[in-house]
């Protein structure tokens, strides 16, 4: 306790180190904003809740890791994190979510929920539990006289993660796909009706998602760190995001991403490392009662 | 729907299998032990995933709740419970034989009351949920509750507690567990064949089945969820009181809050067994468990990946379960009266297997 308002008395002395905080959040946080973004559109696409998302992520962070240790610029990875994810993407869908889509949300729920459980346990296998780290090389930016210290590579990661995101939306806007994609999700009947195979808008849809959680993870992999079990913090992580913010409203879905990195960032450096994952389960249970609170409204309004 | 109750057949075969199962094989009691667990998991996960079509992610939070609840009863009673959890403590404490039982008998009451305690409290939370928000709301509690333990130093934090040590020889140890859990697990089933039998299954029911409709005909569907949910609560609550006592040795996070295993394990077995039925859990924890107890260690660490398979192949091909199998292949040995003309059609209005192509 002592310690935690130390801290704080820390952050009120020296305003400075806020901003440091602020900004390592923000850099963070891209990364969240990318692929709670996935997240967001596999859900409004689909209406499947992706429990293994957080675990995309692990593989394409472990992508780079490997190829980092190869001796093969972790930047590198980013592309062959993407190409590897679609293919996995696409086996998943044609084995296990082509034939859940249908049914209730559980199903789904829990169908996503036993490949994060397999894709785990596999990358535990193959790279043993220990924490690993992608490094490229770069240098650590100092400004204020050393108060603030940017690491390069959070920067890099910022960037790309930044260059990802338009990409990804402006394919939604402008290209023919992205168009049958934005149709299905406002009414899968209605487009098949028009002519859109939806099975195909389904499948592109889930592989586009696993191939920016693979470019996610490789950025992960090279700020952060990689961990076979890092996964499900991940996912609980990009489901807070999309449910404080809806999945349906995208400038919201990256308005939470980059709240939730600084959110984090904050929360480490008053509470200490080691609460990390009960403050953003806590956050979870905080945004659920939060949106309960405003359904019920909706609801008396109603009555 | 008549007041049904066990059939007094089923009652002398249960309790037959329970006292011959030690004798037979006294070599397996602990198995046996965990195998009767593991109905009290299935059966009482069910009363909301199958009954009440709530699917929670999180029952494994009272199993947890009522091991620290009773381990802190029990030792609270006689010690400080800071002093004795602490890890610089070098005196060794010896707990009476009295003082072993008053304990550990107060201990499990209080761990099945602050079970079903903590459900009503929690219930605040997550029933507003609907859907996959509730699972997901509900594994956060679970979740939570780990990682509070985990760093709560009064508790003995992720180091655990050291369970006061039973009185007595090994094997009287086996057979006391042993029995408890069996009693617990006979309990069990005869509360719920009585329950789903009164206007409570029928309203739970009818929650799972349309919860507006439901609300709409003036049943207080906020009052079921929540007894409903009190109910699994407090009967999970006193087998983690039972069970903590049974290992000697309590951890959050992989013996109290096993989210990743007994947590899925309930979920499973569920579904295996059939989702909704009366012996479905039963029929899907011996299955499960049996099959779990004889391959195990024979996956030299793929156990879990095939875990993980196993839910996905469950999920995905066999969803309506052993028994929800039977249901439809002879409905008349269930007691359910088929159109000759339509068959198929009839079974599936029924409502008990959700079937593929009904969903569009």
């Amino acid at each position: 306790m002592e310690q935690v308002l130390a801290n704080i008395s820390v952050l009120a002395a020296m305003p400075i180190f806020n901003l440091g905080l602020l900004i390592d959040g923000l850099l963070v946080g891209s990364i969240f904003a990318l692929a709670a973004y996935g997240l967001a559109l596999v859900w409004g696409v689909m209406n499947v809740k992706n429990l293994a998302q957080g675990d995309f992520i692990m593989i394409g962070g472990y992508l780079t890791w490997s190829l980092g240790r190869h001796g093969i610029n972790p930047l590198l990875g980013i592309p062959v994190a993407i190409v590897v994810l679609w293919g996995i993407g696409w086996i998943l869908y044609r084995t296990v979510i082509s034939k859940v889509i249908t049914r209730d949300l559980f199903t789904s729920l829990l169908a996503t929920f036993g490949i994060a459980i397999v894709i785990q346990q596999g990358l535990n296998l193959a790279f043993g539990p220990d924490t690993q780290s992608a490094h490229a090389d770069l240098p650590t930016l100092s400004f204020a006289g050393g108060l603030i210290t940017i690491a390069a590579t959070r920067v890099v990661g910022f960037v790309f993660a930044i260059l990802l995101a338009v990409a990804v939306i402006l394919f939604m806007k402008k290209s023919r796909m992205g168009q049958a994609i934005r149709a299905t999700a406002q009414d899968a009947r209605a487009a098949r009706v028009l002519g859109i195979d939806t099975e195909k808008v389904y499948s592109f849809t889930f592989c586009l998602n696993a191939a920016i959680c693979g470019a996610a993870g490789a950025l992960v992999a090279m700020v952060w760190n990689v961990q076979p079990f890092l996964g499900t913090t991940y996912s609980i992580r990009l489901f807070v995001i999309v449910t404080a913010a809806g999945f349906g409203n995208l400038p919201g879905v990256i308005a939470a991403g980059f709240g939730m990195g600084v959110f984090e960032q904050f929360g480490g450096f008053v509470l200490g490392a080691e609460f990390q994952q009960a403050l953003i389960v806590l956050l979870l249970l905080a945004v659920l009662a939060v949106r309960q609170l405003q359904q019920l409204r909706v609801r008396q309004a109603v009555q | 729907m008549n007041r049904a109750s066990l059939h007094p057949l089923t009652i002398t075969g249960l309790l037959f299998a329970g006292i011959a199962a030690p004798l037979l094989f006294p070599a397996y009691t602990n198995q046996a032990a965990v195998l009767w667990l593991m109905i009290v998991f299935a059966s009482t996960w069910d009363i909301l995933g199958g009954q009440m079509g709530y699917n929670s992610l999180g029952n494994i939070f009272f199993f947890g709740a009522g091991m620290y609840t009773s381990a802190v009863v029990q030792i609270g009673l006689f010690y400080d419970v800071g002093m004795y959890t602490s890890g610089a403590r070098t005196t060794h404490i010896v707990f009476t034989t009295a003082q072993y039982f008053t304990g550990f008998a107060l201990g499990a009451v209080a761990a099945g009351i602050g079970a079903a305690a903590l459900a009503l409290v929690t219930s605040w939370i997550v029933f507003g949920l609907r859907g996959p928000y509730f699972a997901i709301g509900t594994l956060g509690v679970a979740v939570a509750g780990a990682e509070l333990i985990a760093s709560w130093e009064w508790l003995g934090a992720a180091a655990g507690i050291s369970m006061p040590v039973f009185p007595g020889a090994p094997e009287a140890q086996k057979l006391f567990f042993y029995f408890l859990l069996f009693g617990l697990a006979f309990v069990v089933l005869v509360f719920l064949r009585w329950l789903y039998s009164t206007n409570f299954g029928l309203a739970i029911n009818a929650i799972r089945d349309d919860e507006e409709k439901a609300e709409a005909m003036g049943l207080h569907t906020r009052r079921y969820k929540r007894v409903a949910w009190s109910i699994s609560a407090f009967f999970l609550g006193i087998a983690g009181a039972i069970f903590g006592n049974m290992t000697g040795f309590i951890e959050p996070r992989d013996i109290a809050f096993p989210t990743t295993t007994f947590n899925i394990f309930m979920i499973l077995m569920v579904l295996l067994g059939g989702k909704g039925t009366f012996w479905g859990p039963v029929v899907g924890a011996i299955v499960f468990d049996v099959i779990k107890e004889v391959t195990w260690t024979y996956f030299l660490g793929w156990q879990f990946v095939a875990l993980g398979l196993l839910i996905v192949i469950i999920v995905v091909y066999f969803q309506q379960g052993i028994v929800g199998w039977l249901m439809e292949k002879y409905p008349s040995r269930f007691g359910i009266r088929v159109a000759p003309k339509e068959s198929d059609q009839y079974v599936r209005s029924i409502g008990l297997a959700p079937h593929p192509e009904g969903a569009e």
